[in-house]
């Protein structure tokens, strides 16, 4: 096999060994051709240690490498393995089959995004949300030029939002978000959590604006706190902690 | 309207509404419960102009409330910026309407 330059190669290729096994059901669909989706089943080893990733990555390598599946870090960093497991969206390098309980797991795609194929979502929507709450810090262009100017905060202002600045955009919550569900133009759970994470910052000035954007018909009143978003989340941003605290602003109980 | 406003509204004749509704039911305890709702005591409270009074902005409280409850849902339910327009304006038209036949009724009966 030709190596490509630069590229290290994986040394992954040796078959996982245990005494203990699973079968994983996995949801293959190309909407190109296929009417719905097809489970197939592989029994796949696996170790105390064996995440999901780990395990359709085994299925990729010996039994079926045309499976799609989006990952990246491996280390519940970059957002990219969501995926519904057993029933819930959770991150599939961040899942490890022996918490699972189960001697069937089942992987699907993340409900709420549409599908490219097999569990790879299409994250437009996604992005498009967080990009239109305006997610950095709006300042004057003139103070932030300024090589001399700091911008300091105190650990208490820091607090009221470094929580919900550990977002990686995985679109759990999304997944998981009954009014993602019925309503296509909702702004969603991690927008709603990332307008409030700038809005709280302290070196901010962008909140009127930014709580104008999400004051519409299909914006933050659209939430009905079910709070699935919160217990679906792997880095605890509580999205529906910040959808509340942001109606606060709103209603006029928080400046 | 902003969103804002319409849901400050909603929230706020939520709010109030639970309040009047309760002096309500606890007219109807002041005398045997069954008894507050024959016919003739019925008739008595709508004649009596301060509990008329509270009937009818109960009636549109609830009216505006309901309504905007509705059109929340039916937002949810489809969307498109046709569509929304017209929920919205049916929504407010069948809320004018019901609070108007409400409103009749309790103006016919006070002076009848
Ligand atoms: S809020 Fe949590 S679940 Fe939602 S995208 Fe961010 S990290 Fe993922
Ligand atoms: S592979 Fe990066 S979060 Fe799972």
């Amino acid at each position: 096999m030709t190596q490509i330059p630069g590229l290290a190669e994986e040394h992954t290729s040796t078959p996982l060994s245990s005494s203990q096994s699973i079968t994983l059901r996995i949801a293959k669909y190309n909407p190109v051709h296929d009417t719905e989706k097809k489970f197939m089943e592989f029994n796949i080893p696996y170790e105390k240690w064996t995440t999901v990733l780990e395990a359709i990555l085994e299925v990729k390598k010996h039994f079926d490498h045309s499976v799609a599946v989006r990952f990246s870090c491996r280390q519940a960093t970059c957002g990219s393995c969501g995926m519904i497991i057993n029933g819930k969206p959770r991150l599939a390098c961040f899942t490890k089959i022996s918490e699972l309980n189960s001697n069937i797991i089942t992987v699907e795609p993340m409900n709420n995004f549409p599908i490219i194929r097999d569990l790879a979502v299409k994250f437009e929507r996604l992005f498009d949300t967080h990009h239109k709450v305006k997610p950095y810090i709006i300042r004057d262009d003139t103070e932030i030029t300024s090589d001399t100017k700091e911008f300091l905060q105190s650990p208490e202002e820091l607090e009221q939002y470094i929580q919900f600045s550990n977002c990686i955009k995985c679109g759990l919550c999304n997944s998981a978000c009954p009014t993602m569900a019925t309503d296509s133009s909702f702004v969603g759970p991690q927008a709603l959590a990332q307008a409030y994470r700038y809005v709280a910052d302290s070196r901010d000035k962008g909140k009127d604006t930014r709580l104008k954007i999400i004051d519409e018909s299909h914006g933050i009143w659209r939430c009905h706190f079910a709070g699935s978003c919160s217990q679906v989340c792997p880095k605890g941003v509580d999205p529906a902690m910040g959808i509340q605290l942001l109606r606060g602003y709103m209603l006029g109980f928080k400046s | 309207m902003r969103e804002s406003i319409i849901m400050k509204i909603h929230y706020g004749s939520a709010l109030a509404a639970v309040g009047l509704v309760a002096v309500h039911i606890l007219m109807r305890l002041t005398q045997g419960y069954a008894e507050s709702l024959e016919y003739a005591n019925v008739i008595r409270n709508y004649h009596f102009l301060p509990y008329a009074g509270m009937l009818e902005i109960i009636l549109i409280l609830l009216s505006i409330h309901g309504f905007i409850g509705l059109r929340v849902i039916l937002l949810e339910l489809k969307q498109g910026r046709i569509y929304e327009k017209v929920i919205s304006y049916s929504c407010f038209i069948a809320m004018i309407g019901l609070i108007t036949y409400g409103t009749r009724t309790i103006i016919m009966v006070n002076m009848g």
